[in-house]
């Protein structure tokens, strides 16, 4: 049992671990409307979209992480705004902005001479995240989980009967902007986790999966919520003993918990028939 | 989880300020449209519309798919951006009294997948009461119940709303309008392809709606049962009022028409 112990007793594996379990946490109860609002690319592009941000913050020492938070809650505006107007559709919309935001951030980067301290934001470092961005961490959590539980009733109408929403006088374009701005900082946190490029696997993988186990909101949230902190458990263990990218492999343990799931879902279908 | 807000805390509307009382002796709905289009389309989805509906009567909107019935209810659920004519819901402009107007939308507008069970879609015609950050109390889940009995839903309250069959779906849309206890019902095809207990339960709900004093307005193109749950029908066709075919019921008039044999 020893080795099950044996990582915690490093301070920096033991604030990993916390990061990713407040962070596991707001990412799959944001994941299960990302997922049921077919949100998924737009999850990924924000998630792109604030690097720019970040190497600007870099540039004039500012924190990385406010940067981020300043970018992302600009770029959530920005599509909101965007998807009103439809003057192109919405994911051509988001690829044009995302992809050119993305690239922006690359040359910004490449001005600089050491790559080395960027690669964390591309592919997360869960292991570097300090006392101070804890904080952070927990702050965007406790809103993210406060939010969600407030606005419940408001996030679910609008996701399934706008129409009904509408005619209430409950205004979807509002209720959007601000699941958006949830999404942003939902996003820049889950960037110190698996970086980037990585991100969008942690809002839909373990919401995905639960949306297979359970057709309840609740339920599917906890669900997904334990499967996103099993899964950082789990990437983390791995990655200390197999010496490998935290980011990776926490994504790896979300993508193996699918598959079990999936295979369970797939099982139960045919034992049902 | 503790939580911040109990049924008795303070109304915070959707849209502040609307909660208008109705105007005394005024028609539960009056609309004069001259023309009204789709936003962004370029042909008339309605034109040179008039219809003063009576508190308390039933009206069927008649007419075959494409002729405008779903556009008139939804302009008057306040849905459609209304750039010239005007309609007034108990005297008011449109959005003034929301909370009692309730709108039955087709089957298709609504994304079934969604894991909401029967009854918390039903809780939703609360909702307008409740207004930001109040949950529902008692009172709430009573009239929930109570609707979801007059539709014989009961036994389903807690099955997802995907596993529903269609009639089943439209009697759980039907049992919203009721538990928003609204005083104007806008039914868009609250009879379409559904099954014959869905039919007799609808018929029931429709007899007691009156009896209540509630003004219904249903959109349907079944000429079939019309005198039996309505009180007068409008007869539309490509958007614009029809004279009613001969032999058809009419009833009540509430448009501009007359039936063709009262003409000569």
């Amino acid at each position: 049992m020893n080795w099950l112990l044996e990582p915690w007793q490093y301070g920096f594996m033991q604030t990993g671990l916390l990061a990713s379990a407040l962070i596991g946490l707001a990412c799959a109860c944001l994941g299960v409307y990302v997922v049921l609002r077919r949100m998924a690319f737009l999850g990924d592009a924000l998630a792109h979209t604030i690097l720019p941000g970040v190497v600007v913050a870099y540039l004039i020492g500012f924190n990385l992480l406010a940067g981020a938070l300043i970018a992302a809650t600009l770029t959530a505006l920005g599509i909101g705004w965007f998807s009103q107007r439809q003057t192109v559709r919405e994911d051509t919309a988001i690829g044009i902005w995302f992809t050119g935001m993305f690239a922006l951030g690359i040359l910004l980067m490449s001005t600089v001479r050491s790559f080395r301290d960027f690669t964390h934001i591309l592919f997360g470092n869960i292991l570097g995240v300090g006392p101070d961005n804890l904080w952070i961490l927990a702050a965007i959590t406790g809103l993210v989980l406060l939010a969600l539980t407030l606005f419940h009733k408001e996030l679910e109408l609008t996701s399934f009967d706008p129409t009904h929403a509408e005619l209430i006088g409950l205004r979807v374009d509002l209720v959007r902007y601000g699941l958006l701005l949830l999404l942003a900082l939902t996003v820049v946190s889950c960037i110190q986790m698996v970086g980037v490029v990585l991100t969008s696997a942690l809002l839909v993988t373990p919401a995905a999966a639960a949306s297979l186990l359970s057709n309840r909101l609740p339920q599917m949230m906890a669900l997904a919520a334990g499967i996103a902190v099993l899964s950082g458990v789990v990437g983390l263990y791995v990655s200390y003993y197999f010496d490998v990218a935290s980011g990776a492999a926490i994504v790896l343990a979300c993508t193996a918990c699918f598959g079990a799931v999936w295979l369970i879902h797939a099982y139960r279908r045919r034992v049902s028939r | 989880m503790s939580l911040p807000t109990r049924p008795t805390a303070v109304f915070l509307p959707y849209t502040p300020h609307r909660h208008t009382e109705p105007v005394a002796e005024a028609p539960a709905v009056s609309v004069r449209l001259p023309w009204l289009r789709y936003p962004g389309a370029k042909s008339f989805a309605l034109r040179d519309i008039e219809l003063t509906v009576p508190v308390g009567a039933r009206i069927a909107l008649v007419g075959p798919n494409g002729a405008g019935k779903s556009t008139l209810l939804k302009a008057i659920a306040g849905l459609l951006p209304v750039p010239e004519g005007e309609i007034l819901i108990y005297g008011r402009p449109l959005g003034g009294c929301r909370h009692r107007v309730a709108y039955l939308p087709q089957r298709h507008d609504i994304d079934w997948r969604f894991p909401v069970d029967v009854q918390r879609l039903v809780m939703t015609g609360r909702y307008v009461h409740l207004g930001w950050l109040r949950r529902p109390g008692p009172a709430d889940h009573a009239l929930v119940a109570q609707a979801l009995e007059q539709l014989g839903l009961t036994a389903l309250a807690r099955r997802q709303i995907g596993e529903l069959s269609g009639g089943q779906q439209q009697r759980a849309l039907l049992a919203r309008a009721l538990a928003q206890d609204a005083d104007l019902l806008l039914l868009d095809e609250p009879l379409n392809a559904v099954d014959a207990d869905t039919r007799a339960v609808v018929s029931r709900v429709l007899a007691k709606l009156q009896r209540q004093g509630k003004t219904v307005i249903a959109a349907t193109h079944d000429l079939g049962r019309l005198e039996t749950d309505f009180d007068g029908a409008f007869y539309l066709c490509e958007g614009r009022e029809e004279p009613a075919p001969p032999g058809a019921f009419v009833g009540l008039i509430v448009g501009r028409e007359r039936p063709l044999s009262a003409a000569t």
